[in-house]
C-alpha cells in the first residue's frame, strides 16, 4: 500500500529545520517575498491585515490534553495569550513574528503536531465528525478513515499542485456531523445489505461565491476501496479541473459542467485501473489503524444516574447546560459534553491560554485526556462519566466556558472577518457579539430552540453562511459595511443553500433583522417542537421578507 | 498632464517583514507604525516618487506588499478612507486591548 510509514518526529523535525533556513534566507534578503510566500504557506504561515497568522492543523479535530497544553503554551509564549479555533477544526495564532515561527513549529513537532496541509492547492486536513468513536448512532469510528486519508494525502506527489485546494469530510453515520455536502468530497459511513462497512461518496460540494451541494456518485463504496476510489476522483479532477480561472477551479464547477453521471463514469473508468492495486486496503491494515483508536478503558456503568438527576433538579443553570450541551454517548453511563467557545458577547472560537489549560485539566481529571475540536468552533469532551458532569460543569464555569448554548442561536459560527483577515470585506465578529448579546437570555434561547446562525466577512464563506438556517454575509458598499441575510440553509443530512432574503442591512440594522426573523418564526411555528428550519421549509421566505422590509 | 489635476491625498502602506505589522512610508524614506508620520502625496508625481521608494524597499526585502490608499485630513493628522484601512491603522476592533496600535493611542 502506498503510504508514508508514520508521520514521525524525524520527518516533521527535518521540515522545521528546512523552514528555519528558509526564514533566515528571507530575512537576509536572499529570498524575495514572491519566492518565500509559497514556502511559508506550505508551513501554514499567512500574512493577514495586522500581522502574520499561523494556522496549525488538528487532524480530525482530535487533541490530547498534552497537545492542548502545548497550544496554550504557544499562545502565551509566542502569541498574545489566545488562539482561534476555526470551522476547519484548526487553530490559528494571530500574532506570531516571522523569526519565531520555526520555534513554534518545533514546539508543535514535539507533540506530534504541525502546520502541513493548512494552505495551498493540496488535499487539506480532513474534516471529521467531532463525536467519532462515541456517537451512539455511528456505523464505525470515522477517525480510522480520516487517518488513512491523512497518510495517503499528506505530501501526495501527484496531488500537491491541484487546480485548487481540496477538502474531504467524513461523517460516522447517515446523520451528517461534518457538513459533507459542502465539501469537495463527502463520505458518509453506511452498511450495505450484507452488513459490510463502506461509504456513500459525494463529490462537488462547496461554498464560496458559487455555493453548490455535493452530489452522490456512488451509493456504496466498500471500505477496502476507499483510497483507490479517492485517488480516482482526484486524478479525474487534477486532469480536467480548470487552471485558467481561480473562480472556476474547484471540483464543484467541474462536476456541474461535466454532469454527475458523466463525472461518475470518468471516475469509475479510472478506478477500474487501480482498484485492486497497491491502494487497496487489506483488512489487517484497517485493523492496524483501528487499533490507534481503541476505546479508552470505560467502566461498566448503568445508564441511569440518580446522582446526575439530583444535581440537575437542584441547579437550574446546570440543568440548562446539560440540556443544551450534553449529548448521548454510545456507552451506558457516559456522556459527550460541548465546551462552548461562544460566551454571550464574546468572540466565537477564541480561547485564552488559561482556558485551554483548564479544558486540558478537566480532560485529564474526567475524560481520558482527550479533547475534540468541532467545526462549529467549540471544543468537546467526548468521554465523561455522567456522574462527573456536575464537576466538569463547575470547572468549565470557573474558566468561563460553561455557556449553555450549544446548537442555540448564540452558538454562532463567525470567521475572523475584517478585524483580522486580508480577504474580508466586512467585520463578522462584532456582528456575532451583538447578536449573542441580544439573545443572551438563556430561557429565551431555550424557547427559540435549535437554530444555526453563521456570519462570513466575505463571499469566500469560511463561516459557512450559505448552509446556515440564518446566514449573514458581510459586503462592502463604498467603504461601508453591509450585511446580506440568507434563510433556510442547512448543514446536516438535509443540506440546503439558503435563499437571499433581499437588500442588505447596515451594521445598525442587522441585529434587529435577525430578531425580526426570529419573531416571525416564533409566531408562525406550529409548536415549540417545530425547529426554525422546519417552519421555514413549511412557510417559505415570504412571511420573513414581508416583515423584514415592511417599513421600507 | 501629470501632477496637475486634483487627486485624493494618498499615503503608502505595507507590512513589515519581521512581524508583519502595518507600517507607513515617511517623508524621509523610512517607515513608521503611525499613520501620523506618513508622507502624503497630493499629486500623481508625488505619489510616483513615494511608490518608487516603497518598491525599492520591497525589492530589498524590508517591507511586504506596499500599496497606496486614500486619506483625508483629520484633527490629529491623516485619516484613512474606508473601513479596511481604518482597521489596519487601529488593530482589530474586537481586541482593542491587544492591537499593537492600541498601545499608541
Amino acid at each position: 500500500m502506498y503510504r508514508y510509514d508514520e508521520f514521525d518526529r524525524t520527518f516533521v523535525t527535518q521540515r522545521v529545520e528546512q523552514f528555519r533556513e528558509q526564514v533566515a534566507r528571507r530575512v537576509s534578503g536572499e529570498l524575495s517575498e514572491d519566492e518565500f510566500k509559497p514556502l511559508r504557506l506550505t508551513n501554514g504561515l499567512y500574512l493577514q491585515l495586522h500581522a502574520y497568522m499561523l494556522r496549525v492543523a488538528i487532524p480530525y479535530g482530535t487533541l490530547s490534553s498534552r497537545q492542548l497544553r502545548r497550544l496554550a503554551f504557544i499562545a502565551r509564549r509566542y502569541d498574545r495569550g489566545y488562539g482561534h479555533f476555526t470551522t476547519r477544526q484548526n487553530i490559528q495564532f494571530n500574532w506570531p513574528t516571522l523569526g519565531e515561527v520555526p520555534d513554534i513549529l518545533e514546539e508543535l513537532a514535539e507533540v506530534e503536531m504541525h502546520a502541513i496541509q493548512t494552505s495551498g492547492n493540496c488535499i487539506r486536513n480532513t474534516t471529521a465528525d467531532a463525536t467519532a468513536g462515541v456517537a451512539a448512532d455511528e456505523i464505525a469510528d470515522s477517525r480510522i478513515y480520516c487517518e488513512l486519508i491523512r497518510q495517503w494525502s499528506t505530501l501526495h506527489p501527484e496531488f500537491s499542485f491541484l487546480p485548487r485546494k481540496f477538502k474531504v469530510a467524513v461523517t460516522g453515520s447517515g446523520r451528517d456531523r461534518a457538513v459533507t455536502a459542502a465539501h469537495d468530497i463527502g463520505l458518509r459511513l453506511k452498511r450495505d445489505a450484507d452488513g459490510r462497512v463502506g461509504f456513500e461518496v459525494l463529490v462537488g460540494g462547496g461554498q464560496g461565491r458559487t455555493p453548490i451541494l455535493a452530489v452522490t456518485i456512488r451509493e456504496f463504496l466498500p471500505e477496502r476501496h476507499l483510497l483507490s476510489y479517492l485517488e480516482a476522483v482526484l486524478r479525474v479532477y487534477n486532469q480536467l479541473g480548470r487552471r485558467d480561472n481561480i473562480y472556476k477551479a474547484r471540483i464543484k464547477i467541474l462536476v456541474r459542467e461535466t454532469g454527475t453521471a458523466e463525472f461518475a463514469r470518468l471516475v469509475e473508468e479510472e478506478w477500474a485501473h487501480i482498484r485492486d492495486g497497491e491502494l487497496a486496503l487489506p483488512e489487517q491494515e484497517i485493523a492496524r489503524i483501528r487499533a490507534y483508536f481503541a476505546p479508552p478503558p470505560y467502566e461498566a456503568l448503568a445508564d441511569a444516574c440518580p446522582e446526575l438527576d439530583a444535581q440537575r433538579a437542584g441547579n437550574r443553570a446546570f440543568d440548562a447546560w446539560v440540556r443544551s450541551n450534553v449529548e448521548a454517548h454510545k456507552r451506558p453511563g457516559y456522556a459527550v459534553a460541548t465546551v462552548s467557545l461562544k460566551p454571550h458577547g464574546g468572540i466565537p472560537g477564541d480561547a485564552s491560554a488559561d482556558q485551554m489549560e483548564a479544558v486540558a485539566d478537566l480532560a485529564d481529571a474526567f475524560g481520558f485526556s482527550e479533547i475534540r475540536v468541532t467545526y462549529k468552533q467549540n471544543l468537546l469532551l467526548p468521554d465523561l462519566r455522567q456522574r462527573d458532569l456536575f464537576a466538569v460543569w463547575r470547572g468549565l464555569k470557573e474558566a468561563g466556558l460553561a455557556t449553555a448554548n450549544s446548537h442555540r442561536l448564540s452558538d454562532i459560527i463567525a470567521c475572523p472577518g475584517l478585524d483580522y483577515c486580508n480577504l474580508a470585506n466586512a467585520r463578522s465578529i462584532p456582528i456575532a457579539q451583538m447578536i449573542s448579546t441580544r439573545f443572551a437570555d438563556l430561557e429565551r434561547e431555550q424557547e427559540i430552540g435549535n437554530v444555526t446562525v453563521n456570519i462570513s466577512g466575505c463571499i469566500n464563506a469560511c463561516a459557512h453562511h450559505h448552509v446556515a438556517n440564518i446566514g449573514i454575509l458581510g459586503v462592502d458598499k463604498k467603504g461601508k459595511e453591509f450585511y446580506q441575510v440568507t434563510l433556510g440553509g442547512a448543514a446536516d443530512e438535509t443540506a440546503a443553500i439558503g435563499d437571499i432574503v433581499g437588500p442588505a442591512f447596515d451594521e445598525d440594522a442587522i441585529v434587529g433583522a435577525v430578531e425580526t426573523v426570529v419573531d416571525v418564526y416564533l409566531a408562525e411555528r406550529r409548536d415549540a417542537a417545530e425547529p426554525f428550519i422546519d417552519t421555514y421549509r413549511r412557510i417559505g421566505i415570504k412571511p420573513f421578507k414581508e416583515k423584514l422590509y415592511a417599513a421600507r | 498632464m501629470r501632477g496637475s489635476f486634483v487627486m485624493p491625498n494618498t499615503a503608502i502602506t505595507a507590512n513589515r517583514l519581521l512581524d508583519g505589522f502595518v507600517i507607513y512610508l515617511t517623508p524621509d524614506g523610512g517607515w513608521s507604525e503611525s499613520l501620523a508620520d506618513a508622507a502624503i502625496a497630493a499629486t500623481e508625481a508625488e505619489l510616483d516618487a513615494l511608490q518608487a521608494v516603497a518598491e525599492r524597499d520591497a525589492r530589498a526585502g524590508r517591507v511586504i506588499g506596499p500599496y497606496a490608499f486614500d486619506v483625508q485630513p483629520g484633527a490629529d493628522g491623516p485619516v484613512p478612507l474606508g473601513q479596511r484601512e481604518t482597521l489596519r491603522t487601529l488593530g482589530p476592533s474586537v481586541r482593542t486591548d491587544l492591537g499593537y496600535q492600541a498601545a499608541r493611542r
